[in-house]
């Protein structure tokens, strides 16, 4: 054979030359997580300074039950936009899938598990006919999620009588956005849940170097579980504080219950993207369809179920804001949502071009959206300022990810 | 040499709207040969390795695999068969990585879960035997290779599996002097090892220097295919620029090979 080096595979590189890759990543337009925890960090810095009330336990845990649905909704979007479509339904997908909910739940007395399974099925049919148009009759999606847009306002009309509120009164779907975790429980799950990570990641390494291969270091894991821990210790230490105005007449403290709930999402969904060959397809499809389907990948297949994940998703927000409204109303879903829900995908480091982008992206995306809404409530500013906030801050995510886009490919990453 | 064609295609035809590609192909591939496939910019030979390949459906005409009668409906049914091909613009992914393009639609699994370290294995194998250039990490995107680097990566996804037929379309066109050699010698190696390999390309030399038999297609149609040790240079060239040379070639446009 020719005197040709063949690819470097064995040991662990050290931790400075992963940190330069990563610095180089990033200077080729690779910005990842960046942009989402900058933003993230000025945010709070800013409101906080503004506003003392924005660092309160109470605001704190309030961040979280603000922003769950759009996140919710946020994590399914991923799918879609990976694939370089656009669902721009998500949000009134989700006001149908409430809809549907108390209308059963509250009128017809349907426990609330079937009222739940009932929202759900809604939710895939709708990602069903969205992905059939879209896949099947290559309609642009934006064109068939647009039209879908207006047709589900008015089809959360008719289910809600031409605008009537239907208000919640079940127990456990109410608690899904307003009840706490014990707080022992909160220690609990965070515990177990950083053992899981750094036992995955220790387990993977040792796999990896006894087969020979390239494996992260023992420092790097390290990092990142101590990163994860500290994080997640800070976020359950802050939410286990007495944050009631009264607490000898009722105590209020925990971890809200919509964190363990994105959490599995969360889980479930990167598992699916990162660890399944159905994810690898959906990267695929997003990055060159017709490479996929050379590879013998069934392209229409996968497309429609990225909208059917989005619905699904979307009707999963729908629940958690009707139980945090206490209610569902037209707007249930409406407004702002799914702008907030776009803007947090492509925050978090989601392409609008498809081919990249994680779950996680949009939990980040997320959490600046949720900062944004919280901290401008926090402020007062009216309804007026909102809207203008919120379209510059779409314009903006999408700006960076254009510009990050354009300096990938001078750098030839993509 | 006289064996069977472990791939033969007869009175294919193929259209694209009103617009009919091929007329009337016969193709024949002999495990451990090197059957190279020549013809004009446009005469079709991307189209019939397309239809080979299950990307493209063939309006009419028989395949036949291994003597069997069989019906290629997909790149799945291809694959199954053994029948490998780099496409001329290679159809990987930018966005995965060198292993994750070389497994895709194929991907190792144990159970619900993908093997990453098994494929990354095979992947590393498989490079350190097409002796890869200075590939940084397996775990590179694609899109950071430079061309002849994607090449390589498009022609080592094909030989992974354990293949019967491997079909190269113009794979040495974004090649350096030193990747061509060394692609052309893979070529050879491959058809040395047993396996029927197609070779498109536009190079005379390179044609002559590893092609047991030439396939030349003319405007659509098979003009001649004829064992490379039998004609000259010139005939070659006359049948992709006239169709005809001599007693070789089309007769009056029908088809019919010498
Ligand atoms: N998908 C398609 N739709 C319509 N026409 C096509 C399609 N693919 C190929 N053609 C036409 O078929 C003819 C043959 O194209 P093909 O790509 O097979 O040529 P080729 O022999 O591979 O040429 P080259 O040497 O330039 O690669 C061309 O006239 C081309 O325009
Ligand atoms: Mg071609």
């Amino acid at each position: 054979m020719t005197t040709t080096t063949s690819p470097q595979k064995t040991g662990s590189p050290a931790i400075g030359s992963q940190v330069r890759d990563y610095f180089e990543r990033v200077r080729g337009g690779d910005l990842g997580a960046l942009p989402a925890v900058i933003g993230l960090v000025v945010l709070c810095a800013v409101f906080a300074s503004l506003s003392p009330s924005f660092l309160s336990p109470i605001n704190f845990a309030n961040l979280f039950t603000q922003g769950a649905g759009v996140t919710v909704i946020a994590m399914g979007l991923v799918f879609v936009l990976l694939l370089g479509e656009i669902d721009l339904s998500a949000g009134f997908a989700s006001g149908v899938c409430a809809a549907v909910m108390a209308v059963l739940l509250t009128n017809e007395g349907w426990p609330w598990y079937l009222s739940v399974l009932a929202a759900m099925v809604t939710g895939v049919l709708i990602g069903l006919v969205l992905g059939v148009l879209v896949a099947k009759l290559g309609i642009p999606s934006f064109v068939v999620t647009l039209a879908a847009f207006l047709a589900f306002q008015g089809v959360a009309l008719i289910l809600l009588d031409e605008g009537t509120n239907i208000s919640i009164r079940d127990e456990t779907i109410l608690a899904v956005a307003n009840s706490n975790l014990p707080p022992l429980l909160g220690w609990a799950v965070l515990v177990v849940g950083v053992l899981i990570y750094a036992g995955i990641q220790l387990t993977q390494m040792r796999r990896r170097l006894g087969r020979g291969l390239l494996a992260d270091s023992f420092a790097v894991i390290a990092v990142r579980v101590g990163a994860l821990a500290v994080v997640s210790g800070v976020a359950v230490y802050v939410l286990n504080l007495e944050r009631s105005r009264n607490p000898a007449l009722i105590s209020l403290s925990g971890v809200p219950i919509v964190v363990p709930v994105i959490l599995v999402l969360l889980i479930v969904w990167t598992f699916a993207l990162h660890r399944t060959a159905y994810g690898r397809h959906v990267y695929a499809v997003g990055g060159n369809a017709e490479a996929a389907r050379r590879a013998g990948i069934n392209v229409d297949r996968i497309r429609i179920s990225a909208f059917v994940i989005c619905s699904f998703m979307a009707s999963i927000g729908g629940i958690i804001a009707a139980s945090r409204a206490n209610s569902v109303d037209p707007n249930t879903g409406g407004s702002t949502v799914l702008l907030f829900a776009v803007g947090a995908a492509v925050i978090g480091g989601t392409s609008l071009f498809g081919g990249k982008g994680r779950v996680l992206d949009a939990l980040l995306g997320g959490a600046v959206v949720a900062v944004v809404i919280n901290g401008m409530g926090l402020m007062g500013y009216s309804a007026s300022v909102k809207y203008v906030v919120t379209g510059a801050v779409l314009l903006l995510s999408a700006g960076v990810d254009a510009l990050s886009r354009k300096r990938a490919s001078a750098s030839g990453r993509r | 040499m006289s064996q069977a064609p472990v791939l033969e295609l007869r009175g294919i035809d193929k259209s694209f709207g009103p617009v009919q590609v091929l007329h009337d192909v016969a193709f024949s591939v002999y495990p451990g040969e090197v059957t190279a496939l020549v013809g004009d910019n446009g005469a079709g030979k991307s189209t019939l390795v397309k239809c080979i390949g299950g990307i493209h459906p063939m309006d009419s005409g028989e395949y036949f695999f291994a003597g069997e009668k069989v019906h290629v409906s997909g790149p799945r049914d291809a694959a199954a068969m053994g029948v490998e091909i780099v496409y001329q613009d290679l159809a990987l992914c930018d966005n995965l990585d060198i292993v994750q393009n070389m497994f895709l639609g194929r991907e190792r699994k144990s159970g619900l879960v993908l093997d990453e370290d098994t494929m990354e294995e095979m992947a590393a194998k498989t490079l350190a035997g097409l002796s890869v250039r200075t590939v940084k990490s397996l775990r590179q995107h694609v899109s950071s290779l430079s061309g002849g680097q994607r090449q390589t990566v498009a022609i080592a996804k094909a030989v992974l599996w354990n293949s019967k037929v491997v079909i190269l379309d113009e794979p040495t066109a974004a090649l350096g002097v030193a990747q061509t050699a060394q692609v052309l010698e893979l070529v050879r190696r491959l058809a040395d090892n047993g396996l029927a390999v197609v070779l498109i390309s536009h190079n005379m030399n390179d044609v002559f220097a590893v092609s047991d038999r030439i396939a030349a297609l003319y405007l659509g149609r098979m003009a001649a295919q004829v064992k490379t040790s039998e004609v000259t240079h010139s005939q070659i060239v006359e049948l992709i620029t006239a169709g005809r040379s001599g007693e070789l070639g089309l007769a009056t446009g029908n088809g019919a090979s010498a």
